[in-house]
C-alpha cells in the first residue's frame, strides 16, 4: 500500500511538470488510463483479504481522484496561459490612426445662420426665403424708399437696368409675406445680400437674417426683450445690449444694438426698429389694427465676433485651412 | 459733419465733459464716430515775433533768427524757409514740451546747431499736432499778441467731434441744428443766432425769376458792391471753418460756408459783374454745359435744376456754382444766393454727376424753408464787416404755394401707451415736444394733441414720427422690456421634405466641406462652363471677376478647387447650396436653388494603411446616390450618358427624376483642367435643391418569412451597352418576386472578346407566403437571359 503514496506522489509530479495539454494527457494516461499505474493497483486487490479489500480499495480511488483533481487544475492553467499567449500575439498599436473618410464640415457662416434660425423657430418663427434678384419695387418703394430718399445712398445698389437689382438686403421678403400672409406674423428671412463696396470690412456680397413681427400690440418693449435674449443667447454671455435710436425708412422708431462682450467697447450687431406705417400700408395691413418689429443683422459680422474672425475676406475665399477650423 | 466743441459750447453749455456728450448724443440718435483734439497736448508754445532773419554762417539752410517773446528776445536757429523778419510764429521756448507724431512727447532745451546757439524753436503746425501740414513754420496774423499763449489764442483746447448724421436728420446739420438739440437733451438753454434785418446802402438788385417754382419756391438774394478783395477772413471764422473741415479761400467764399456751417442755409455768391440779364431758376436743356467750380465741365440733364442768367447756366442749383461767374480775388461786386430748393428736386442729382457737395448733402434732407432771409442778413452782417461794401435790398422772389405747408400731427396718448408698452406722463409728452421746437396743443378729445412741426423738420410727418421723438429724448434703454406673447398656430411640417440643413449635414458626414462662392463671375469663366444660357449680367459691376450672374456653381467651385491646390491643398471635397440665375426670353429670370459638389485627389485621407488611388467618377456618384437616397425615394432618380460643355465627353451624365432632367455629373473637362491649371482629374456634380429634397413618406412593407432565391449571371456584352438598361430588362422579364438585381464584377480583357465586356449580376427573388421552387427560378432565368440576348445580344460567359 506504501506503492500508493509513491504513485501518487510520482504522478503529482508529472503533472507539475508537464507544460502542455498533451503532455499532461499522457500522465493521465500513465497513471489513470485503463492500463494506467494507479488503476493497475485495482487489479491487485484480488490478492487482499475479503476485510482487506475495501479499505484498500478506497485508498486507491482516493489517490486516483486526487490525481485526476491534479490534472484538472493543472490544465486549466495551462488552457488559460496558452489563450493568454495567443492574445497577446494578438497585440495592435490601438494609436494608429483610424481609417475611412474625415468627416467634412459646414461653413461657418452657414453654422451661424443655422444658430440663428434654431433661436427663432424656438419662438415660433418661420423661415422664408425669396429671390436675390430683385426688382425696385420691392427693395426700396415698398420699403418707404423712393427713388430720391437720400437713404439710398446708405445702400450702394448693383443693378441690371432701372427696374431689377441684387437685393440690398433680405427685407424684400418681408414685403412679399406680408402681401401674401395675414397677420399674426413670425418670419426670419436668411439669404445673401449685395452692396457695391469691397474693402478689408466690406464684401459685395454678405449674409444677412432679418426678422419680422405682426400681430396686435407688439410693442418696443417686445422689440428690447427680443433682441436682447437673442444677443445673450447667441454669444452665450451676459453680454451688455443698449439700443441707440438710428434711422432706417422702413422702420420707425429705428434702432441700432450695440453689444459689450466686458471690455466697455461698444459694437454695432443689428439695426431694427418697429415697422413703419407706410410699410404696413403698402403690403396691405391695417396699421392702426396691427403693429410690429423687423430687424436685421449681417451673418459674417456676428460670426467674426463669435469666432474671432478677423478679416471678412476670409469667408468667401474657401481656404480648406480656414473652413477645416469650423468642423 | 464734423464740429467745433468749443463752437457748441459758445451756444449751449450743459455742465457735461466731453465723453459725456458725446455718449449723450450718440445715444440720441446722433452718432459720433471719431472725436479728435484740435491739437496735441503741448506747453510753452507763445506767439513770438521774428524781429531779424540772417543767414547761418554754416549752413545754407538755415537762418539765425532774434525772436521776441513779448518780454525777452531769443537766438533761435531755423530752417523754415518762410521765417522772415516781422513774421509773427509760433514760439516754443526753451523748456516747451512739444508733441512727436508717435504720441510721445519731448522738451526744448538749449542746443547749438552747426555752431550757432539756439534758444528755442519756431513751430510748423505738425509739430504742434494741428495739421499734417509741414509747409513750414506757422503763419499767424500781424495783430496776433506776441507772447500770448498759442493755445488760448488759437483755441485749441478745443475738440473735433465728427457725427455722423442719418439722413432724416437734415436739421442737425448745422451748429445751430446740434446746439437745439443738445439744449433739448440737457434742459439748458441754447443762445441762437439773432439776425437782424442788415438796411440797404444803395438801390441796386439784380432780376430773380422763377420758372420752376414747384422746384424752387423761394430764392433771397442780395446786390453788395464794392467789396475790399484784400481783405481777410478773421481768425476766429477760418478756426471754426477748419475744425469743421471746411478749407478756408476768401472772406466772401468763407461767408457763405460759415453761413452753412452754422445755420445750415447753404449760399452761394456770384460775381456780379460776370452776370448777364437776370437770374432766372429753372431746368436744364438737354445738353446745356456748365463748367462747375471744382474746373470740371458737365452736361446737363433736363432733369437738373440750373441758376442761369441771359447767356445760359450759371450754377447747378444746390449742388455746385459755376466757374466763369464765381468770385475771385479781382470781385468788386457780388450777387448773393440764398433759396429754398425743393428736396426732392435735388435728390439723387448730384450723385448722378458723381458730384457729392455740402450744400446738395442738405438741399437733399430738407433746409429750414423759413431760413432764408435770416441766412442772408447773417451773411450780410459778416461781409460788411470783412470785406465792406455797400449792400442793396433783399429781394425775396416767392412763390407762397409752392413752400411746404406747415404741418400738424394728431398725437394720441392712447397710441404712446401701446407703442412704448408704458404709460408716458401727458406732462411729459409735452414737455418733450415743446423744448423740441414743436408747437403742442391739446384738441377736443381727451389724451389727444395736435402737434405743429417746424419748418426745420422734414423727418415729422405722422404720429410714429413723434411717439420716436419721445422714446429717442426718454431714451431707449430707460424704455421697459418684455417678451412678446403669441397665439401661433403650430407651423406644419412636412415630413416628405428633406430639409436643405438635412442634405448639409449629408455631405459634411460624406467628408465635404461647405464652400460659399460669389454669386457673381467673371463673364469668360461663365462662358466656359454654360453654352446654353447668356449670363446675366450686372449694369455696374464691382470690377470683371465679378460681372455676371452665375448659371451654375460651378465655376466658383472649381475656382475654389485652383484657390486650394495653389495652396497644396491637393485632396478637395466640397459642396455649395445657393441659387442659380437663368435668364428666360421674357424679362422673368429663374432663381433656382441647386446644390453642387466637386472632389479632386486622393479617394482617402492620406493615412497608414489607406489607399493611394486618386477619385474617380464613381466615387461621386456614389456620394450623389447617398444623397438621392435621403428622402426615401432613390428609385426615382436615374443617370443618363449626355454631354456638356464643361465636362468630358465620355464621362457626363444627365440626373433625372422620373424622366426630367434635375442636374449633371461629370468629370471635368480636360481642356479646362489645362486652362485653368488644375491639378489631376476632377469630378463635379450639381442638381436642383427642390428635386432633390422632396422625398416620400416611408410605407412599412410586409417581412416576407420565407427564404430568398438567388442566381448569379455572367453576361458578355457590347462594351457600349449601359448596365442600366440590363437592369432594366433583368428586372421586366426576371417575374413578380424579382427583389433585387445587384451588379458584382465587371470584367474587359484576357478571355473577352475585345469590344466585349464582361457583367456578373446577381438576382434575387423573394416570394410573401411561400418558398419559391427551381422551375420557377429557372423559367424566370430562361427569360432574362433571352430578352437580354435579342435585346442587347448579349450572352453568358462559358
Amino acid at each position: 500500500m506504501e506503492n500508493i503514496q509513491s504513485l501518487l506522489a510520482a504522478g503529482t509530479e508529472a503533472v507539475a511538470k508537464a507544460t502542455t495539454t498533451q503532455a499532461l494527457d499522457d500522465v493521465r494516461v500513465q497513471y489513470l488510463g485503463k492500463k494506467g499505474e494507479l488503476t493497475a493497483l485495482l487489479k491487485g486487490l484480488g490478492k487482499l483479504s475479503a476485510e482487506e479489500r475495501p479499505q484498500a480499495g478506497a485508498k486507491i480511488n482516493e489517490a486516483k481522484q486526487a490525481l485526476q483533481d491534479k490534472i484538472n487544475e493543472r490544465k486549466a492553467s495551462l488552457e488559460s496561459a496558452a489563450l493568454e499567449a495567443k492574445l497577446a500575439d494578438e497585440t495592435i498599436d490601438v494609436t494608429l490612426p483610424g481609417r475611412g473618410q474625415e468627416l467634412g464640415g459646414l461653413h461657418p457662416v452657414t453654422k451661424t445662420m443655422e444658430r440663428i434660425e434654431a433661436f427663432f423657430a424656438g419662438i415660433g418663427y418661420s423661415v422664408e426665403e425669396g429671390p436675390e434678384i430683385e426688382d425696385d419695387y420691392h427693395n426700396f418703394e415698398a420699403l418707404n424708399i423712393p427713388s430720391h430718399h437720400p437713404a439710398r445712398a446708405m445702400h450702394d445698389t448693383f443693378y441690371f437696368n432701372a427696374n431689377t437689382l441684387l437685393r440690398t438686403h433680405t427685407s424684400g421678403v418681408q414685403v412679399r409675406t406680408m402681401e401674401t400672409q395675414q397677420p399674426p406674423l413670425r418670419i426670419i428671412c436668411p439669404g445673401r445680400v449685395y452692396r457695391c463696396d469691397y474693402d478689408q470690412t466690406h464684401s459685395p456680397m454678405f449674409h444677412q437674417v432679418e426678422g419680422l413681427i405682426v400681430d396686435k400690440n407688439i410693442s418696443f418693449a417686445d422689440l428690447k426683450g427680443t433682441l436682447e435674449q437673442f444677443l445673450r443667447e447667441f454669444f452665450e454671455e451676459d453680454v451688455r445690449v443698449r439700443f441707440r435710436p438710428s434711422y432706417f425708412p422702413f422702420t420707425e422708431p429705428s434702432i441700432e444694438v450695440d453689444i459689450d462682450r466686458g471690455d466697455g467697447k461698444w459694437l454695432e450687431v443689428l439695426g431694427c426698429g418697429m415697422v413703419h406705417p407706410k410699410v404696413f400700408e403698402a403690403s396691405g395691413i391695417d396699421p392702426e389694427e396691427y403693429t410690429g418689429f423687423a430687424f436685421g443683422m449681417g451673418v459674417e459680422r456676428l460670426a467674426m465676433l463669435r469666432y474671432g474672425v478677423n478679416d471678412l475676406r476670409l469667408f468667401f475665399e474657401n481656404d480648406l485651412r480656414f473652413l477645416g477650423q469650423f468642423n | 459733419m464734423k464740429f467745433s466743441e468749443k463752437w457748441l459750447r459758445e451756444l449751449v453749455n450743459p455742465a457735461i465733459d466731453t465723453q459725456g456728450l458725446v455718449d449723450q448724443v450718440t445715444m440720441a440718435g446722433l452718432e459720433v464716430d471719431e472725436v479728435e483734439a484740435a491739437a496735441k497736448d503741448f506747453s510753452g508754445v507763445v506767439v513770438g515775433e521774428i524781429l531779424t532773419a540772417e543767414q547761418h554762417p554754416n549752413a545754407d539752410k538755415l537762418q539765425v533768427c532774434t525772436v521776441s517773446s513779448g518780454s525777452e528776445e531769443f537766438q533761435v536757429v531755423c530752417g523754415a524757409p518762410n521765417a522772415r523778419a516781422g513774421l509773427k510764429t509760433a514760439f516754443a521756448t526753451v523748456g516747451a514740451v512739444l508733441p512727436t507724431p508717435d504720441g510721445k512727447t519731448f522738451k526744448i532745451k538749449k542746443a547749438k546747431l552747426r555752431q550757432v546757439e539756439s534758444f528755442g524753436m519756431l513751430c510748423a503746425d505738425d509739430e504742434l499736432g494741428i495739421s499734417e501740414d509741414h509747409g513750414g513754420i506757422m503763419e499767424l496774423p500781424a495783430e496776433a499778441p506776441i507772447g500770448a499763449c498759442i493755445r488760448d489764442y488759437l483755441g485749441l483746447d478745443d475738440n473735433i467731434i465728427d457725427v455722423d448724421l442719418t439722413p432724416n436728420r437734415g436739421d442737425c446739420l448745422s451748429i445751430t441744428g446740434l446746439a437745439r438739440e443738445v439744449g433739448v437733451l440737457n434742459k439748458a438753454p441754447v443762445t441762437f443766432i439773432d439776425a437782424p434785418e442788415v438796411a440797404a446802402t444803395i438801390d441796386d438788385q439784380f432780376t430773380v425769376g422763377l420758372k420752376d417754382s414747384a422746384d424752387c419756391p423761394r430764392y433771397v438774394s442780395r446786390v453788395i458792391r464794392n467789396i475790399n478783395p484784400q481783405a481777410e477772413t478773421p481768425l476766429w471764422m477760418k478756426q471754426k471753418l477748419e475744425r469743421s473741415g471746411v478749407r478756408s479761400i476768401d472772406p466772401v467764399v468763407d461767408v457763405t460756408n460759415f453761413i452753412l456751417l452754422e445755420l445750415g442755409q447753404p449760399m452761394h455768391a456770384f460775381d456780379l459783374d460776370k452776370l448777364e440779364g437776370g437770374i432766372v431758376v429753372r431746368r436744364a436743356e438737354q445738353g446745356e454745359k456748365l463748367v462747375l467750380l471744382d474746373g470740371q465741365e458737365v452736361e446737363l440733364n433736363t432733369d437738373t435744376l440750373t441758376i442761369s442768367d441771359a447767356k445760359g447756366p450759371v450754377a447747378m442749383a444746390g449742388i455746385m456754382g459755376g466757374e466763369p461767374t464765381s468770385v475771385t480775388a479781382d470781385t468788386k461786386n457780388i450777387f448773393l444766393e440764398s433759396a429754398f430748393f425743393n428736396p426732392i428736386t435735388i435728390a439723387g442729382r448730384a450723385r448722378s454727376y458723381g458730384l457729392h457737395t455740402d450744400s446738395s448733402h442738405r438741399f437733399e434732407r430738407g433746409v429750414d424753408w423759413q431760413l432764408q432771409t435770416k441766412a442772408m442778413n447773417r451773411a450780410t452782417a459778416l461781409l460788411l464787416e470783412i470785406v465792406g461794401g455797400e449792400t442793396g435790398p433783399v429781394i425775396e422772389t416767392v412763390d407762397q404755394d409752392e413752400l411746404p405747408s406747415a404741418r400738424q400731427v394728431t398725437l394720441r396718448q392712447s397710441k404712446v401707451n401701446s407703442m412704448l408698452a408704458f404709460e408716458m406722463p401727458a406732462a411729459e409728452i409735452e414737455e418733450i415736444l415743446t423744448r423740441l421746437g414743436l408747437g403742442v396743443e391739446k384738441t377736443s378729445t381727451e389724451g389727444e394733441w395736435s402737434v405743429s412741426v417746424p419748418s426745420y423738420r422734414f423727418d415729422i410727418a405722422i404720429e410714429v414720427d413723434l411717439i420716436e421723438e419721445l422714446a429717442r429724448v426718454y431714451g431707449y434703454n430707460n424704455l421697459p422690456v418684455r417678451t412678446p406673447m403669441a397665439s401661433m398656430p403650430i407651423k406644419a411640417n412636412d415630413e416628405t421634405i428633406v430639409t436643405i440643413h438635412n442634405v448639409r449635414r449629408a455631405l459634411t458626414a460624406l467628408g465635404y466641406q461647405e464652400a460659399i462662392t460669389y454669386s457673381f463671375i467673371e463673364a469668360g469663366l461663365q462662358k466656359k462652363f454654360d453654352d446654353q444660357y447668356e449670363a446675366i449680367a450686372l449694369a455696374n459691376p464691382i470690377s470683371a471677376e465679378m460681372a455676371v450672374m452665375r448659371t451654375s456653381i460651378w465655376p466658383g467651385l472649381v475656382k475654389a478647387v485652383q484657390y486650394n491646390q495653389n495652396r497644396q491643398q491637393n485632396r478637395v471635397r466640397m459642396f455649395e447650396s445657393g441659387q442659380r440665375f437663368l435668364p428666360t426670353d421674357g424679362d422673368e429670370i429663374i432663381q433656382e436653388n441647386v446644390i453642387a459638389g466637386v472632389i479632386t485627389g486622393p479617394r482617402d485621407p492620406e493615412g497608414w494603411n489607406a489607399g493611394k488611388d486618386a477619385v474617380d467618377f464613381f466615387d461621386i456618384k456614389g456620394d450623389l446616390e447617398s444623397l438621392l437616397a435621403l428622402g426615401g425615394a432613390a428609385d426615382e432618380f436615374s443617370f443618363v450618358a449626355d454631354r456638356h460643355i464643361a465636362l468630358h465627353p465620355g464621362q457626363t451624365a444627365r440626373i433625372e427624376r422620373n424622366g426630367n432632367a434635375i442636374g449633371f455629373i461629370g468629370a471635368l473637362h480636360p481642356n479646362l483642367i489645362k486652362e485653368l491649371g488644375l491639378n489631376g482629374t476632377v469630378y463635379l456634380f450639381e442638381l436642383n435643391q427642390a428635386a432633390l429634397c422632396q422625398g416620400k413618406l416611408p410605407r412599412y412593407d410586409e417581412i416576407s418569412k420565407f427564404p430568398e432565391s438567388r442566381r448569379d449571371l455572367a453576361l458578355i456584352v457590347d462594351e457600349s451597352v449601359a448596365f442600366e438598361s440590363i437592369r432594366q430588362i433583368t428586372e421586366k422579364h426576371a417575374g413578380e418576386f424579382i427583389k433585387e438585381v445587384t451588379l458584382f464584377d465587371v470584367y474587359q480583357g484576357q478571355g473577352i472578346e475585345s469590344g466585349r465586356k464582361s457583367l456578373a449580376v446577381g438576382l434575387t427573388w423573394q416570394h410573401p407566403s411561400r418558398t419559391l421552387n427551381d422551375e420557377e427560378i429557372n423559367s424566370a432565368i430562361d427569360a432574362v437571359v433571352s430578352a437580354l440576348a435579342s435585346k442587347l445580344s448579349a450572352t453568358l460567359r462559358e
